[in-house]
């Protein structure tokens, strides 16, 4: 910080000790002698109200004086002094570094020796299958829950629906950088409330087969507006994170509503990036185990 | 008999009834909150209703409504009779009471509603807290007022303590809250970044400090001697407390953001003054108890120095405890977990809530012209349901805290977490129970006081108090 913001700090710091200090003393300088315990101090309000002039306890003096004392050893060690940096050198960066060395240096080769590993052999190997369980509890169960069976909005890891595909490159893709999906807002190209009721059923109607004359009608708005990502028959593409849309397994819900919701307002469905927090080696041990949920 | 000769007492009469039917609202709220947290199904789904939202609202209620209530209810009370005065300006007082109880009432309506500064204890919008401000000038007018046309040289101690209170929360109010108005119910905070914090936990620990405790001290330093019948232990050491305590709790904020991008020299400061405040904390515990020292022979026959003595037990409790919790390695065990809501409500039900219950019971009778309470068995009553509650509330937050500090650090010999965040939730839930049932035994108390003080003041008509000449 700027060097009058420095002494100012310095400044009031020191001053309030040394007031703290004047404080005490002047209390404790006042001892037993000079006031009888039974002297009141002379004043009186309303009708009864009066004060003795005890000494203040002796224990409760030397604690005020401890921790006092305790007090400017501290700010003597540490950084707490404006930009005087503390005897002892340390620093909160410091601390974490340190922390996150001795994390590298203690678990890192643990990982090492897995991430070495073929990945088809990964998601057999029951070592590294139950690191990578520990991994996903600490990592992904906010989002994905802790059985990864998702919630709306988050996709399920156990069923063996891909949005993003599901070769080693992909899901080490989606771990380390995050995935960004955009469903763009269809209501205006869809003419409205009619056509987007009617192509939420033609979308219902790719899984379930039953398509009315409402949905029928919609096909060759789902051709020309929606195939450039979920493709002429449906099934997605997991270039842009498109869901399959006829296998009847939804990320949003399946019904009427949600269709039109997502229609209306559109999705942007967001992984985040993990690669700082877990590197390359977690990552692959991560991702043989959500691949494993599926294949097994 | 004319009313300069009298005692101001119609608006500490009011501010005293709104303390107890606030007390029964924010407890009501309370309890609700907590058992949304076992019953999630409680909030009926409708937004209004939801933890969120309620949780202010109880803060606020219990905090600004109850305790608020109890400060000016007390403060009014104490400065006209420790200054042998009729209270300053009576229009003025009139509209403070008018003017609290409409930030309460528009603070029940916006809470739920939704619309918040999103800022801890300070989460009212700019228009409620413009009135606020407002009112509290008004407060201050009156209160200092009253102090100017004293009819007595020395300033008794409870209004050293008033006085620092109602100066700083309006310090603390006005700056915490400065804001660039958007609409009628949304503003943005002129701070940024990590100086919004360290504003917002300047004011929420000096809210803690001035509002909750050394305005409750004030009461203190009436009520305790008045109730004993005897005189303060020492005059000497409310001062060095005195001048120690407001000056040292202005440093502590910082330690509510250990650990932060808050810079590593405003985090040991925080932290340093913080243990330097242990002592002058407990100077006023022990001018308390030992206050009530000789008077212990009468805890067998008045319920009501019982209340006194478990507040300040609570009292000396919470300013060891918060010292302790703001040393950085207990911090990092503490600080996200249920501990702090212990430690918060041993302060807030141990301290604050009984200071108050015991000062109502003693005050009531003599702003309604009667020797005593309607029943003296129900203080007695009251008195047990409240220490137990307070027992079973901070007790099973100690341990559902301890417990959640312990496994979220939990690492296992892969560097992985041990425990995933909702196995720490299902481990602390028998104490979400313990809570919810320490929390329904305390509200269920400030119910038999409603009855109490119902009992005690229906029919009663309140002469007015002549103004005692100065001794």
């Amino acid at each position: 910080m700027p060097a009058f913001w420095h002494w100012f700090v310095v400044g009031l710091t020191v001053l309030f000790i040394i007031y703290c200090v004047w404080l005490v003393s002047w209390s404790a300088k006042q001892g037993p002698k000079d006031v009888a315990d039974d002297d009141l101090v002379g004043h009186k309000w309303d009708g009864d109200l009066e004060e003795w002039n005890n000494p203040a306890p002796k224990w409760w003096l030397y604690l005020y004086f401890i921790t006092i004392a305790w007090g400017i050893g501290f700010l003597v060690a540490y950084p707490g002094l404006g930009n005087y940096q503390g005897m002892l050198g340390w620093t909160s960066t410091g601390q974490y570094e340190q922390e996150m060395q001795y994390a590298a240096a203690t678990y890192e080769p643990i990982y090492e020796e897995f991430a070495a590993m073929d990945f088809a052999e990964l998601t057999q190997n029951q070592e590294a299958l139950s690191l990578g369980k520990s991994l996903y509890a600490s990592y992904c169960t906010t989002c994905h829950g802790s059985d990864a069976r998702g919630a709306p909005g988050y996709p399920n890891l156990a069923d063996n629906d891909w949005q993003w595909g599901s070769d080693e490159q992909d899901i080490v893709t989606t771990i380390l950088n995050g995935r960004m999906a955009a469903m763009p807002v269809l209501a205006p190209a869809l003419g409205g409330d009619a056509g987007v009721d009617n192509m939420a059923k033609y979308v219902k109607s790719l899984s379930t087969g039953e398509a009315d004359a409402g949905a029928q009608s919609a096909q060759p708005m789902f051709v020309a507006l929606c195939s450039a990502c979920h493709g002429v028959d449906g099934k997605g593409n997991k270039i842009f994170g498109a869901p399959n849309l006829t296998d009847d397994i939804w990320l949003y819900g399946s019904s009427h509503e949600t269709i039109r919701d997502t229609l209306l307002n559109g999705r942007n469905g967001q992984m985040p990036a993990h690669g700082e927090m877990l590197g390359a080696n977690r990552t692959k041990i991560l991702a043989a185990y959500v691949a494993s949920l599926s294949r097994q | 008999m004319d009313t300069a000769a009298s005692y101001n007492d119609k608006v500490v009469r009011q501010f005293t009834i709104m303390t107890v039917i606030w007390g029964v609202v924010g407890m009501l709220v309370g309890v609700l909150i907590a058992a949304q947290l076992i019953w999630p199904a409680l909030n009926f789904d409708l937004p209004f209703l939801t933890f969120s939202r309620l949780r202010p609202l109880h803060t606020n209620a219990v905090i600004f409504a109850f305790g608020g209530s109890a400060l000016l209810a007390t403060s009014y009370y104490v400065v006209q009779r420790t200054c042998h005065t009729r209270l300053a300006f009576d229009k003025l007082a009139a509209f403070t009471f008018w003017g609290w109880q409409l930030v309460i009432v528009l603070a029940a309506i916006s809470l739920p509603l939704g619309i918040t500064q999103g800022k801890e204890y300070a989460e009212l919008e700019w228009p409620i807290d413009l009135l606020i401000a407002v009112v509290w000038v008004a407060y201050a007018i009156v209160f200092f007022g009253t102090i100017a046309k004293r009819r007595i040289k020395h300033i008794y101690v409870a209004n050293w303590f008033y006085g620092a209170f109602i100066i700083t929360v309006a310090v603390l109010h006005i700056f915490n809250n400065l804001s660039i108005p958007v609409t009628l119910t949304k503003s943005y905070t002129i701070y940024t970044g990590v100086v919004d914090g360290m504003m917002q936990w300047w004011y929420g620990h000096n809210a803690v400090g001035f509002f909750l405790t050394a305005g409750f001290l004030g009461m203190m330093y009436y009520f305790v001697p008045k109730q004993a019948e005897r005189p303060v232990y020492s005059y000497r050491l409310s001062v060095v407390h005195f001048w120690s305590l407001i000056a040292i709790y202005m440093w502590a904020g910082p330690h509510h953001l250990h650990y932060t991008s808050l810079p590593d020299w405003a985090q040991t400061l925080g932290m340093v003054f913080s243990i330097v405040l242990l002592a002058p904390s407990w100077g006023g515990m022990i001018n308390g108890i030992m206050t009530l020292s000789g008077a212990w022979h009468k805890l067998r026959s008045d319920p009501i120095i019982k209340f006194m003595i478990v507040a300040l037990s609570f009292y000396g409790m919470s300013t060891f405890e918060g010292p302790m919790m703001s040393i950085k390695t207990v911090n990092a065990l503490s600080h996200y977990t249920n501990w702090t809501i212990g430690h918060v409500h041993s302060g807030a039900l141990g301290w604050v809530g009984m200071m108050t219950m015991g000062s109502i019971y003693c005050l009531l009778p003599r702003l309604y012209n009667r020797d005593g309470m309607y029943s003296t068995k129900l203080i007695e009553v009251h008195f047990w349901t409240a220490t137990i509650g307070v027992v079973l509330y901070a007790v099973s937050m100690w341990i559902a805290g301890v417990t959640e500090g312990l496994m979220w650090r939990a690492v296992n010999d892969d560097g992985t977490l041990t425990y995933s965040f909702v196995e720490s939730l299902k481990a602390v839930e028998p104490y979400h129970y313990l809570r919810l049932l320490g929390g329904l035994v305390y509200f269920t108390g400030m119910l038999i006081m409603a009855y109490n003080v119902f009992k005690t003041v229906a029919a009663q008509k309140p002469v007015p108090a002549a103004v005692l000449e100065p001794a």
